[in-house]
């Protein structure tokens, strides 16, 4: 069983909820990006979900392209983002998920990436736009099997779709709530729940729901429907806000606990 | 080229939206969905008789096909060389080749039940054809334009207002038509329900490059059909500008069967490599962009390169797949030309043939023209002629010191 998966069991077995937070790498540099991370994890994050920045995110609201352009104009890039997952790996054993356009990662081959991933300390992929149709040319290229494809479900899959998502992922599957992008506000729980339900009933695979949470309410509200709660935007809200804040980390730090307190199992 | 190896064209795409390695969907999984409904929804369309008579009507008599293809006399003697000839698609409604496409999209939005369409444009011409299609069929139309291209199109931007259109200024990026379609895929993100994307160019997620070059291959259907009637044969040269390449493939595909030569013209700016430019083809390498893969300007980190044209419209870092592959396959040549040839080529047009071209069109021209001189004067060329210029007087008016170097090059 993949760390992602045993994670999201031994929280089950708690009776708690994986709260999986998503940052963009190198936001706004190397060092105040991995101070974030660290309180990120150290807060409550189970798992941390690492943003390769991207030049044209087209799934992502005006946060999370702000905060790209803030990583990129810092020349965080790939390779260093793997660095940082290294330097992760000296305090922290929490899943680490890379989240990435694909184009990056076509840079960077295939292959190289899967090797470099997993001997930096990764433990997840997932690629916004590479829909199972396409993963297979990425996957295909991997010598074996120990990093895990995040896929993605949304309000717009049908559930015979969904039963060939849930062939092709493992580890959990991120379940958008909403039509949208990244950072849309508008939380609609008979929404998620109808998704949720419609996914529960085609794979046991853990579901983890995101897209416009950022609220302990939001969290303890999607810990009715699902094993595990995204939360993006709202991070990387705090960031910019206090970028030049010096107790940028503990407000994350504080932020990523307040959250953690109701991802409970109901 | 044998005939037997030119069929493989005949294939493509493939069932996964594949010319070769290139196209395919590379879309977030909200998307997905859409996409394939909007498949089985062309493929129906395809076969359907009313739907294609409906269109054929509208090419016809609201559009105003076939365009002519017209002996440029003038411009030949220029040349001192191959016989040049002008797709003038610059005479099709709203001024531009755009207009193929935009009906046949809206159409079928229509038949799909969407009230709704939304584009992305560059210069303006996709914008406004899609505004007129929508104001034609009656449907609600949204036009993504990035803030600089709202500035040096101006003119356009009020022709998509008078047609009822909604403008919005786009301004990430470097605010052209990159950032204008990465922002009409976000707001088609939220909006997939009931929202059809109207995409102006043979680029986008499978079926799109497929159904723009469908819809534009009428281009080189008359083409072919008027050259044959005119000459009694073929013509030995294709000669289109290259953006994302809808003109361009709109030209060729009809011909791609043929003992024809055909050459895309991309924008070089100021110049190629060292410059800046958008010559993808030219001096791109292999990524994913805008939901297909095909050749992209970006650097060694998968990040996208900002390109630069003197015309918005061919101002993209990324170019339609099936031009990609015709590349690879060498079906096709892809040449640059820079910003001043491109200047130098809508003055001398506007003066020895009193046709104003667009400047994404002058690429094509200034290429065709150094090339018609190198040529036999019993060869034949074929320039599509993809838009007019009004549009770009701002630009032409502000670069005075070109027009005085074509006054000393007159005859």
């Amino acid at each position: 069983m993949s760390l992602i998966a045993q994670t999201f069991k031994n929280l089950e077995q708690k009776g708690r909820r994986a709260l999986v937070g998503f940052v963009t790498a190198g936001d706004p540099d190397i060092e105040k990006s991995l101070a974030v991370m660290e309180a990120m994890i150290e807060g409550g994050c189970d798992i941390l979900e690492v943003g390769i920045p991207f030049s044209d995110p087209t799934a992502d609201g005006p946060v999370i392209q702000a905060s790209s352009q803030r990583a990129l104009a810092g020349g965080m890039n790939l390779t260093k983002a793997l660095g940082m997952v290294k330097a992760l790996r000296q305090h922290h054993s929490a899943p680490i998920v890379l989240f990435s356009y694909y184009n990056p990662i076509l840079a960077y081959g295939a292959e190289r990436f899967y090797r470099d991933a997993l001997a930096a300390g990764a433990n997840g992929l997932l690629v916004v736009d590479l829909p199972f149709e396409e993963a297979g040319e990425l996957t295909g290229k991997w010598p074996g099997k120990d990093l895990d494809l995040i896929l993605l479900v949304a309000p717009t899959t049908p559930r015979e779709r969904m039963e060939q998502i849930a062939l092709n992922a493992s580890g959990f599957i991120y379940l958008v709530s909403m039509t949208g992008v990244t950072g849309s506000a508008g939380l609609d729980l008979e929404q998620v729940t109808h998704t949720a339900n419609t996914l529960k009933s085609v794979t046991d695979i853990p579901i983890a729901v995101g897209f416009g949470i950022s609220t302990p309410d939001h969290v303890a509200a999607v810990s009715k429907v699902a094993q595990g709660i995204v939360v993006g935007s709202a991070f990387e809200r705090i960031i910019e806000k206090n970028i030049n804040a010096t107790d940028l980390p503990s407000i994350i730090f504080q932020y990523a606990k307040t959250l953690k307190a109701t991802a409970l199992k109901p | 080229m044998n005939p037997t190896e030119n069929r493989q064209h005949d294939q493509m795409p493939n069932q996964r939206g594949y010319f070769g390695s290139f196209g395919g969907r590379y879309v977030a999984e909200t998307l997905m969905p859409a996409i394939l409904e909007l498949e089985a929804a062309y493929d129906k369309a395809k076969q359907d008789a009313a739907f294609q008579k409906e269109l054929s009507h509208l090419l016809k008599n609201y559009a105003g096909r076939p365009t002519p293809l017209y002996f440029a006399k003038n411009l030949t003697d220029y040349a001192k060389g191959a016989r040049i000839y002008l797709k003038r698609e610059d005479l099709a409604h709203t001024g531009a080749h755009k207009i193929n496409n935009t009906l046949g999209q809206a159409l079928l939005a229509r038949h799909m039940g969407k009230k709704k369409v939304i584009a992305e444009t560059g210069a303006g011409q996709h914008g406004v054809a899609t505004a007129t299609a929508a104001a034609l069929l009656g449907m609600e139309c949204t036009v993504f334009m990035g803030v600089e291209d709202v500035a040096r199109q101006e003119p356009n931007v009020k022709r998509m207002e008078l047609l009822g259109a909604r403008v919005v200024p786009v301004p990430s990026g470097t605010g052209t038509l990159k950032d204008a379609m990465n922002e009409a895929m976000r707001y088609w993100v939220g909006a997939v329900k009931d929202t059809y994307y109207v995409i102006g160019s043979v680029a986008g997620p499978h079926p799109y490059p497929m159904m723009v070059r469908d819809f534009q291959q009428i281009i080189g259907i008359e083409a072919r059909e008027q050259i044959l009637k005119e000459e009694g044969r073929l013509a030995d040269m294709l000669v289109a500008c290259v953006g994302g390449g809808s003109n361009a493939m709109g030209l060729f595909y009809p011909f791609r069967n043929d003992s024809v030569e055909m050459v895309g013209v991309e924008a070089g700016g100021t110049g190629v490599p060292n410059g800046k430019h958008a010559a993808t083809l030219c001096a791109g390498s292999v990524g994913v962009l805008h939901g297909s893969k095909s050749y992209l300007l970006q650097t060694a980190d998968g990040q996208i390169q900002e390109a630069h044209s003197i015309s918005a419209g061919l101002d993209y870092p990324g170019v339609g797949p099936e031009h990609s592959y015709f590349k690879d396959l060498k079906r096709a040549r892809y040449v640059w030309v820079l910003d001043d040839a491109v200047l130098k080529a809508f003055h001398l047009l506007s003066r020895t043939e009193g046709i104003l071209p667009a400047l994404e069109s002058s690429h094509a021209l200034a290429w065709a023209v150094e090339q018609a001189g190198r040529m036999d004067r019993d060869k034949i060329l074929i320039v599509n002629l993809s838009g007019r210029g009004d549009k770009d007087l701002g630009i032409v008016l502000s670069k005075k010191e070109s027009q005085q170097q074509v006054k000393g090059a007159k005859k």
